[in-house]
């Protein structure tokens, strides 16, 4: 079973393909790849939803598809639900 | 699988369509009830409501004979009557349409009154449609296929796997020499570098980018606090997308990762020759592909995450998905469910060919879920206000 996918190493974020619970090692992989890599879930992410490869401070960059979706505006936890609540775009 | 050949109809024109409708289409809003009412009367034929075409000027009212005409020469229209409010401009969108050669016919509804309009204009309707059902099929080349694409409350799942599935289609289309569009202006946002790396040379990209940058100017300068709010949309955000450029970084999964942008196509225009073409268009999903069956696309591919509906009244609209949830809960929509590639079940290149493989199906003639559910979404692009 893959719990989540990562478009390609680099990314900061993977999507989750099933719904991952709180305190679950959750199993993906990177598409270019096809390298497994593993995280534990400290929030629950429902499918479709993305969660954090890694710790991300206020003001960084977030990346997926290698390339930048925008700017974290709360600290986010690897392990974390990333979504409107800490994740806002550049444009507009 | 044979994607060298299919059976289509093949027009006045030399163009091939997928389809063989006749159509009563309205001038004008006014207009809509009689062109209902002969479509009521006559099996076979399909009335196209729409709610504009008065006091329009300018490039507005371009645009709005452009799409009209151009759905008309749609090559999977077969015959056309139009039914207008009054003879000037009915006559210059019959005027538009027999340039491809097909049969149409306009009716003014002045100093007839709707009685005798519904009756004239039902007498033409029932002799295009007989004729029309004698049509036969006959083998198509794979080259004369014009495929369009436009994704729909899109959410993560659809750039990680159903808008790749389309891309992948394309670039194996695109080797065949088939004519190909995609568009979406506004959700290009975060992605028109990449877009713009693939294009022909600098001429494309430089009508591209003002093409690009046009659009962000109408956002900024119409926009309240944020277009947070509509873009992405509410339907997105439930799908687990965040931000525009994640949106759009998806969304451009779509033109594949072979095809070049060969050029730039305003909207409703037809293109001049094979290749991939960027349409200047809206997201929304019913504008853009009425406007993508107006420049005289035949088949659409609709990749969607969270389960849009939409249909065309001419084009069929081929759905696909990889949510596995919509696939389940909406199974009545999809025409392709490419879930498996969440889980690693079957490669890019195989979820591309299943499309591949429905793509001949609908263009041979099996009608999509849309097409089953009587989904003709048809809503003409507005530029500005009417005088």
């Amino acid at each position: 079973m893959i719990d989540f996918l990562a478009h390609e190493k680099g990314d900061l974020v993977g999507v989750a393909t099933v719904d991952i619970k709180s305190g679950q090692l959750a199993k993906g992989v990177y598409m270019d790849s096809q390298e497994p890599v593993e995280v534990k879930a400290v929030e629950d992410i429902p499918l479709g939803h993305k969660i954090a490869l890694s710790d991300m401070k206020v003001g960084g960059t977030v990346l997926k598809y290698g390339t930048d979706i925008g700017k974290v505006v709360a600290p986010i936890r690897k392990g974390e639900h990333v979504h409107i609540h800490n994740l806002k775009t550049k444009r507009w | 699988m044979n994607i060298n050949e299919f059976l289509g109809y093949r027009r006045e024109n030399g163009r091939v369509g997928v389809r063989n409708h006749v159509i009563i289409l309205p001038l004008d809003d006014l207009s809509n009830a009689a062109s209902e009412a002969v479509a009521n009367n006559i099996k076979g034929t399909m009335a196209i409501p729409h709610p504009y075409g008065r006091l329009q000027f300018g490039a507005d009212l371009d645009l709005h004979f452009s799409t009209l005409i151009g759905t008309g020469s749609n090559p999977n229209v077969a015959a056309v009557v139009v039914v207008g409010i009054e003879d000037e401009w009915t006559n210059l969108v019959v005027k538009g349409i027999a340039k491809t050669g097909k049969p149409v016919v306009g009716f003014g509804i002045e100093k007839h009154g709707q009685h005798n309009t519904i009756m004239r204009a039902s007498k033409a309707a029932q002799e295009y449609v007989q004729w029309s059902s004698e049509m036969q099929r006959e083998v198509c080349k794979i080259h004369e296929l014009w495929v369009s694409t436009k994704c729909g409350e899109s959410d993560t799942t659809s750039g990680l796997a159903s808008n790749p599935t389309a891309g992948n289609a394309f670039d194996k289309l695109y080797a065949k020499g088939c004519t190909l569009v995609f568009g979406e202006t506004t959700e290009i946002t975060g992605g028109e570098h990449i877009v713009a790396a693939r294009c022909r040379n600098k001429k494309v990209r430089d009508g591209f980018m003002s093409m690009f940058d046009r659009y962000q100017d109408v956002i900024n300068r119409h926009k309240t606090s944020d277009l947070s709010d509509s873009q992405p949309t509410k339907g997105n955000i439930a799908g687990g997308l965040t931000t525009i450029e994640e949106k759009a970084l998806g969304n451009i999964q779509k033109i594949g990762k072979k095809c070049v942008v060969d050029g730039i196509l305003d909207k409703a225009e037809a293109p001049t020759g094979p290749g991939l073409w960027f349409m200047d268009s809206s997201s929304a999903a019913a504008e853009m592909v009425t406007l993508v069956a107006a420049a005289g696309y035949v088949v659409h591919f609709f990749p969607t995450g969270q389960g849009n509906v939409i249909g065309n009244p001419i084009i069929p609209v081929i759905k696909l998905s990889a949510n596995p949830n919509t696939v389940r809960t909406m199974v009545e929509h999809i025409d392709v469910d490419v879930s498996g590639l969440l889980q690693n079940e079957y490669s890019l290149d195989k979820a591309g060919d299943m499309l591949l493989e429905m793509l001949m199906r609908t263009a041979n003639g099996r009608n999509t879920c849309a097409e089953a559910l009587g989904h003709r979404e048809f809503v003409l692009t507005r530029l500005y206000e009417s005088a």
